[in-house]
């Protein structure tokens, strides 16, 4: 996926962008509504990421801008201000979602997803291994013609594995990126969604094989 | 929040006393000079004639062989003669002795010239109207004054008198009448002109402070201009503190946010459980110290709409759909299904950005006490009221402590270890309150919290 991320606090844009990165995005950085509006000329994106403050003006100017100039890419609104009037504003001004800083990455992940599902067609995001296809942004899986809807945590932990196969997954990793912060789980929490991804996975090629005192790993066998 | 205005008597009430008032010493004066001025004229008209009367007398006055003698004309009485048939008295001095006529009459001290005096007088009761000259005879060895006294009683101007003053009491009383009419009309245009700035003012939405763009008369200018002056301050304050509001959220936010995606990160890389916890715990913190600066600043919004209720009509299964739909990819992530149970086409009078936050506070709520791979209910019903009911299948309300958990900063006894402020329901209390609704709280018996939120 390739991402345009518009925003001014250099920290938080390269921490956002750090993250991206470990989940094998691409993402361009522009940190005025100036630089924006040439980045979302020339590259093709499939999401923006906008904040509102901006040292050259207000993010919904350029949202209004992008909707004029009948560009279609999905906006998901970064917003740090009131919760109840803003939040309506930029709906309306043509934004696909948005979020209230401080934001959790995961649901980030979880709107950008939804986003990209609802505009569907807009980005091809299968990928293979073996003989198994799966869609992220779907959320599905198809293994030897058979389709699987996903339910989001077995997405999001196979997404995980997908991205880096052959490489062993901690439990602990695993339990910090399905369950949020507010919920204490016990790390054998993560056990269940692994034998669901096996359940589905039986049929394949794929297999996911415990390493006792490691963690998980994603083979090709 | 409205005050008591004090009243100090009525615009209406004082302008018509004034002028109704006006009008009744207007008529008063007018019936008093013109009756005055006749009766000068009528009594003007009778002393001619009693001066003529007595001239006429006078100049028939001769000495003939040393006596005075006196052969009036017939017309000296006659042209005295009035419908009333008022009596004519007279009298002849020579110097002062009577010669002839009414003795009771008095004489006028001669001490006056040529011309002819009158006097009004009362004898035996009548009034009477008196004309009195005298002339100087020159015998043929002696000089002598002649004074001559004729007197008239007044029925007949008394009878005229008394008609002009009646056609003049009904010209006044007719005057009297038509001034109160104009009064009333006068009061009403110039009351309801007021009467009309006050319904254009008041017919306002709450939302509404744009100036008064209406013409007004010239004496409201000052009045009109100075209301405008203090709606334009009124709504600039208000966007400003909302400006303001906006903006400290933003501050506060801003920074928590880039603490909160380092953590994240670095929670990524780290490896050593101890460093690992800290990370999480400080993540923790921060949703803590966002979400309850959030929800306070939205509680302040929130106690402050309430006071200005904006109700437009909306379709309320659209609004809860809405939320669902924004509201879904976080339920996701907990793999929590969050389930719309509504008949289309429930419609509402209420204010949109008060009712969506209130609705949204309750689902946030459930979806944090629902446990993973659960269902959140959420129904609407149109009877017998207008409810919205949002069940999860959490641990459910401590049953001790459901009636004060709506209070500010309340939170049940097995919230540990959930990230929440406690504003949650008493936002949605406040907003079903300011909407003339209430929430109830239950425990579902097969597990589980079930909030109502009814309009």
């Amino acid at each position: 996926m390739k991402f345009l991320l518009v925003e001014d606090n250099q920290e938080l844009a390269e921490a956002v962008i750090g993250r991206m990165q470990l989940d094998g995005h691409v993402i361009d950085h522009a940190d005025k509504i100036q630089d924006a509006i040439a980045f979302s000329e020339t590259g093709e994106y499939d999401l923006i990421l906008l904040d509102i403050m901006l040292p050259d003006g207000d993010g919904r100017d350029f949202l209004k801008q992008h909707r004029a100039a009948r560009r279609n890419t999905p906006v998901i609104v970064l917003t740090a201000r009131s919760q109840v009037s803003d939040r309506i504003g930029v709906l309306d001004l043509g934004a696909d979602d948005y979020v209230t800083k401080p934001f959790d990455h995961a649901e980030l992940q979880a709107r950008c997803r939804a986003v990209l599902r609802r505009k569907a067609g807009a980005a091809q995001s299968e990928l293979r291994m073996g003989d198994v296809r799966f869609d992220p942004v779907a959320g599905r899986l198809t293994v030897k013609d058979e389709v699987i809807d996903l339910r989001n945590r077995e997405l999001r932990l196979l997404e995980l594995l997908f991205n880096a196969p052959g490489q062993i997954f901690p439990k602990q990793k695993l339990v910090d990126r399905l369950f949020s912060y507010e919920e204490d789980v016990s790390e054998n929490a993560v056990e269940v969604y692994i034998a669901r991804l096996r359940k589905h996975l039986e049929p394949s090629e794929l297999k996911i094989t415990t390493h006792r005192g490691l963690g998980y790993r994603l083979d090709n066998v | 929040m409205s005050e008591a205005v004090r009243v100090s008597g009525s615009l209406r009430n004082r302008l018509t006393v004034i002028l109704i008032g006006g009008a009744a010493i207007l008529a008063v004066l007018l019936f008093f000079i013109v009756r005055n001025y006749a009766a000068q004229i009528a009594q003007q008209s009778q002393d001619n004639i009693l001066g003529a009367s007595v001239t006429s007398i006078l100049g028939a006055a001769i000495i003939r062989d040393g006596a005075v003698e006196v052969d009036f004309p017939y017309a000296s009485f006659s042209m005295l003669n009035t419908d009333s048939d008022d009596r004519v008295f007279y009298a002849i001095y020579q110097d002062d002795t009577l010669l002839s006529g009414y003795e009771s009459l008095p004489l006028v001290a001669p001490d006056f010239g040529e011309g002819t005096v009158f006097r009004s007088a009362t004898i035996q009761g009548t009034t009477l109207r008196v004309a009195t000259a005298s002339r100087v005879l020159i015998g043929e060895d002696r000089r002598t004054r002649i004074s001559v006294s004729v007197a008239q009683t007044q029925d007949a101007l008394s009878g005229v008198l008394n008609r002009i003053s009646r056609n003049v009491a009904l010209f006044g009383a007719g005057f009297f009448a038509l001034a109160t009419l104009l009064a009333f009309w006068a009061t009403s245009t110039t009351i309801g002109q007021l009467k009309r700035l006050t319904t254009s003012v008041t017919r306002r939405g709450p939302q509404d402070l744009s100036p008064v763009v209406k013409p007004v008369p010239s004496e409201m200018v000052p009045l009109v201009s100075s209301l405008n002056h203090l709606m334009s301050r009124l709504d600039h304050s208000l966007s400003q503190s909302e400006d303001f509001i906006a903006e400290a959220a933003h501050r506060v936010r801003t920074p928590l946010a880039t603490v909160r995606s380092h953590a994240e990160a670095t929670l990524q890389r780290v490896g050593r459980e101890e460093n690992r916890q800290a990370l999480r715990s400080m993540v923790r913190a921060i949703d803590e110290s966002s979400r309850a600066a959030g929800q306070l600043l939205d509680h302040a919004m929130i106690t402050f709409r309430a006071d200005h209720l904006d109700r437009q009509d909306l379709d309320l299964v659209d609004l809860v759909q809405e939320l669902v739909l924004r509201l879904t990819p976080v339920a996701d992530m907990k793999d929590v299904d969050l389930r719309l149970d509504a008949a289309p086409g429930i419609r509402v009078a209420a204010d949109p950005i008060l009712l969506q936050n209130a609705i949204r506070n309750l689902i946030d709520n459930a979806l944090k006490y629902s446990p993973s791979d659960s269902t959140i209910m959420i129904r609407l019903r149109s009877a017998p009221h207008i409810q919205v009911e949002i069940c999860d299948e959490g641990p459910g309300f401590p049953p001790d402590q459901i009636g004060g958990l709506v209070a500010r900063f309340a939170r049940g006894s097995n919230a540990d270890g959930i990230i929440g402020s406690g504003l949650g329901l008493t936002i949605a209390q406040d907003v079903a309150l300011a909407h003339g609704g209430h929430i109830s709280l239950a425990n579902r018996p097969e597990g589980g919290a079930c909030v109502t939120f009814s309009l």
